[in-house]
């Protein structure tokens, strides 16, 4: 059974890289996203980002669930930059061509459905690097590299167990779920959305005390075994970095440079086909 | 074995928890040898966990109170040398064996506590090997803990606190999440490490007759804070002071005594096996033949129908293979089979959690493929495990009337049938209490409560005694038991406890790797030994005492006595 948004053993050569080259990557690829806006560059990062994803082998059934969560969002995103900053579109081009008048002051711009056109992509440069990196990344292993770059060993374990838990509760999260609606809290798209939204409160507070329950079991297995005990520790699983590691982390180094020099060369955030 | 010096040393130990006014632990004296294997026994509250904290150091370093005496281990203070440096000397072994499986794999798991240490990697390859090969681990090194069996965890866990050459082993109550095979394995498992690798172990649990299985050197029973026993099981189980305080003596010891039998330590009662049975041979058959046979109530109506059931989860495996049983109205059904034989799994198919991928489920006649899981919730009833999985109000009267009113039953209604129902289940006086007032037994009752109130036809419990103590246990037990008279109800329990499925249901299923492999009375289950290898059961003492006796008929002795004994409670 494949699990949501979790680690799965595979030997894909993304899977091969260390924690510490997909931490790095995952962290240049989302700043360069977050700094750029431009449009060609952005195309590349989809192309670039969707053969990964290929390469990875990462299962639909894996992500669906958050994949579109994430849309939600993003619509609820673009229609509300639409409605509070309908010519934002026109500010930055420094151009306006109507297509069509809606209503009151709000008119449907080229510029404007360009900007968005930019924001939606955005999405998708950055989600399929996020479903990736968790994917495919030994949590383990990613807490030992965080270590080695400095991170202290209880931020970066803490981390590890988390991911290590994610599985854990997203069970507690069903069985608690189907036994509320065999009690006749409804939880399925039938219910109204208010009471839905009240009712998860049947599901967040068991779900919550049994959660904390299970961290006080967790900690004190922790303290008994001796974490914390020293400032160092080593990692069973800690793995040196290899060529196809040195490799991977140049490339991202060199795309976010290659990236930014592209977008700024102009002055200018944004790729202007206005001109 | 006896050695002059004491590797564990209790003097005048008293011992209160910041929250509390009474002390949970007062003037207790204990030594205990290198060498020696002791099981410490007691009810829930009885000073037997924190008595174990005191040797871990939990006590005073993670719990806080006030500590007086003396206490040395391996001529160390605990609290001087605090939770780490005692987890080098001390290994302790959760009950939660999920808890205490903090790593993603079992490699890494082996090697949390040489990580902590700061271990070199070369090393930590070196002794997780090592610890493997004893265990015999090796083939599931890279394993995650989902993908164990809970022997398995079990040994995980041994083997992290074996990785630090400790000398002790603490074991807090093993048995729990174990089913009875397993469970009887691991106390082999703890037998064969102690002799091979020279260590002194503490055992503590109440399922005295599972720990019993190997020999224990000597017993302390625990009640209210204090040490009321200190003996070799053989002296204990000839006196009465385990069911004086609520511990459940073995069946066999149980049955001889309801004999008539006058025990005595040179016959060697620890285990039934090697017990000189002959001085009590005639009162045991000369009580068969005047035991009174178990009345049968025979129902022909039949409430759930399952036939050709088949599900699984992806291709690989059949968890539900071709199963097919019918339950009577009014039946109490003890669903059983050891862990991850479908016994979770069926419950789910019946209630609509999962679809099945072949086979028939009939309710009242009725197929139900069709009924959301809502529907099905309307008559038949699931209470999870732990009620904390299932209350989610603040006040107990809220959370049982939370089904009714989200099924829209006027206001009055409600109320009146929640009160109803608080009566029944024995909790209309605490109707307006906040749930966390409640005790853990309590708290069962309310999510039970809140099942009923719906007024289900069928009822599944989810293991409803797991982790309880005999008084807890008894306690829920009578309750449902005492349900079963008042109203009309069919209940399906899924459980690990061969006590409770021969003491109190009609009927057990017996699972294996999918397929319904008994449908039997408990007692020709328990007494069936092929049946019960392929199980994972434990067959009851019960047959091997009727076997030395000369009866025949292992199945309708244990029956007898069972009946015999509801009738003297």
């Amino acid at each position: 059974m494949s699990k949501m948004i979790s680690y799965e053993k595979k030997n894909t050569p993304i899977h091969k890289l260390s924690g510490f080259t997909k931490l790095l990557f995952f962290i240049l690829w989302c700043l360069t996203s977050a700094l750029t806006f431009d449009t060609r560059m952005l195309l590349v990062m989809i192309v670039i980002g969707a053969a990964i994803y290929k390469i990875a082998d990462v299962k639909w059934k894996q992500v669906s669930g958050v994949f579109l969560a994430v849309m939600f969002f993003m619509v609820i995103n673009l229609v509300c930059i639409f409605f509070f900053s309908p010519y934002e579109g026109c500010k930055i081009y420094n151009s306006r061509t109507d297509i069509v008048h809606l209503f009151g002051n709000y008119t449907l711009t080229y510029q404007q459905l360009f900007y968005e056109f930019n924001v939606f992509i955005k999405y998708f440069t950055v989600i399929p690097s996020i479903f990736i990196f968790l994917v495919t990344t030994d949590p383990s292993e990613l807490a030992s590299s965080m270590n080695g770059i400095g991170v202290p060993y209880t931020i970066s374990y803490a981390m590890e167990i988390t991911l290590r838990y994610i599985p854990d509760i997203q069970d507690e999260f069903h069985k608690i779920k189907n036994a509320q609606e065999a009690r006749g809290i409804e939880m399925s798209s039938k219910g109204r959305l208010l009471d839905r939204i009240k009712n998860t409160a049947a599901i967040i507070f068991p779900l919550l005390f049994s959660t904390m329950e299970r961290i006080e079991v967790v900690s004190n297995a922790m303290e008994l075994r001796g974490f914390g005990k020293k400032k160092k520790r080593t990692w069973y699983s800690q793995r040196p970095l290899k060529a196809a590691d040195k490799a991977a982390i140049a490339f991202s180094v060199g795309f976010f440079v290659l990236t930014m020099i592209v977008t700024y060369m102009d002055g200018n955030r944004f790729f202007n086909p206005f001109v | 074995m006896v050695e002059n010096a004491p590797i564990i040393e209790f003097s005048d130990v008293s011992f209160k928890y910041r929250a509390q006014q009474e002390p949970t632990l007062k003037n207790i004296n204990l030594k205990i040898y290198p060498g020696e294997k002791i099981l410490i026994a007691g009810q829930s509250g009885s000073g037997k966990s924190t008595l174990a904290h005191c040797l871990n150091a939990l006590i005073p370093c993670s719990y806080a109170g006030d500590m007086s005496g003396t206490l040395r281990v391996c001529g160390e203070e605990p609290n001087k040398l605090g939770v780490f440096g005692m987890s080098q000397i001390v290994g302790t072994v959760l009950q939660d064996t999920d808890g205490q499986f903090i790593a993603l794999t079992v490699a890494e798991d082996l090697a949390f506590a040489l990580e902590n240490d700061n271990v070199p990697q070369e090393e930590m390859f070196q002794k997780v090997d090592e610890v493997s090969e004893k265990l015999e681990l090796k083939p599931f090194l890279g394993n995650a803990p989902g993908a164990l069996s809970g022997g398995q965890k079990q040994r995980v866990s041994l083997g992290g606190v074996m990785a630090c050459d400790v000398k002790i082993l603490l074991f807090d109550e093993p048995l729990a999440n174990l089913d009875p095979a397993t469970g009887k394995k691991t106390i082999s498992l703890i037998d064969d490490i102690m002799h091979n690798e020279d260590m002194t172990v503490v055992i503590i649990e109440h399922r005295l007759e599972d720990v019993l299985y190997k020999d224990v050197d000597r017993v302390i029973l625990m009640d209210g804070g204090r040490i009321i026993a200190d003996m070799h099981p053989d002296e204990l189980l000839c006196s009465d002071v385990l069911t004086e305080n609520g511990i459940r003596e073995p069946l066999y010891i149980s049955a001889l005594k309801a004999a008539g039998a006058k025990l005595s330590p040179d016959t060697h009662p620890q285990h039934i096996e090697t017990m000189d049975i002959a001085p009590y041979k005639d009162a045991v058959k000369k009580w068969y033949h005047e035991a009174k046979f178990p009345a049968s109530e025979k129902n022909s109506e039949t409430l759930l129908e399952v036939s050709h059931l088949k599900y699984s989860y992806d291709e690989s495996r059949q968890v539900i293979d071709d199963v097919s049983f019918e339950i009577k109205k009014g039946e109490m059904i003890s669903l059983v089979g050891k862990n991850g034989a479908g016994k979770s799994t069926l419950a789910s198919l019946i209630c609509g959690f999962n679809k099945p991928d072949g086979g028939v489920i009939k309710l009242s006649g009725k197929d139900i493929a069709d009924l959301s899981i809502k529907q099905r919730g309307e008559k038949i009833g699931y209470v999870m495990q732990s009620p904390n999985q299932m209350i989610s109000k603040p006040m107990i009267f809220d959370e049982v009337s939370l089904g009714l009113a989200s099924r829209g039953v006027p206001e009055d209604e409600i109320k009146e049938k929640v009160n109803e129902i608080l009566k029944i289940c024995g909790l209309y006086p605490f109707r307006n209490w906040p749930v966390s007032a409640l005790s853990f037994g309590q708290k069962k009752r309310v999510s039970i409560a809140s099942i009923l109130v719906m007024e289900p036809e069928l009822l599944i419990l989810d293991e409803p005694t797991a982790g309880q103590d005999y008084r807890h246990y008894t306690e829920i037990m009578e309750f449902i038991h005492d349900i079963r008279k008042k109203m009309p109800i069919t209940i399906i329990m899924i459980t690990h406890d061969m006590h409770l499925m021969l003491e109190y249901t009609d009927r057990a299923l017996v699972l294996t790797d999918g397929k319904l492999l008994m449908n039997a009375s408990p007692a020709e289950v328990l007494t069936d030994n092929d049946v019960c290898d392929r199980a994972y059961l434990k067959r009851t003492s019960l047959y091997d005492l009727s076997v030395k006796c000369g009866i025949d008929d292992a199945s309708e002795f244990a029956a007898r006595f069972i009946e015999d004994e509801r009738r003297r409670k």
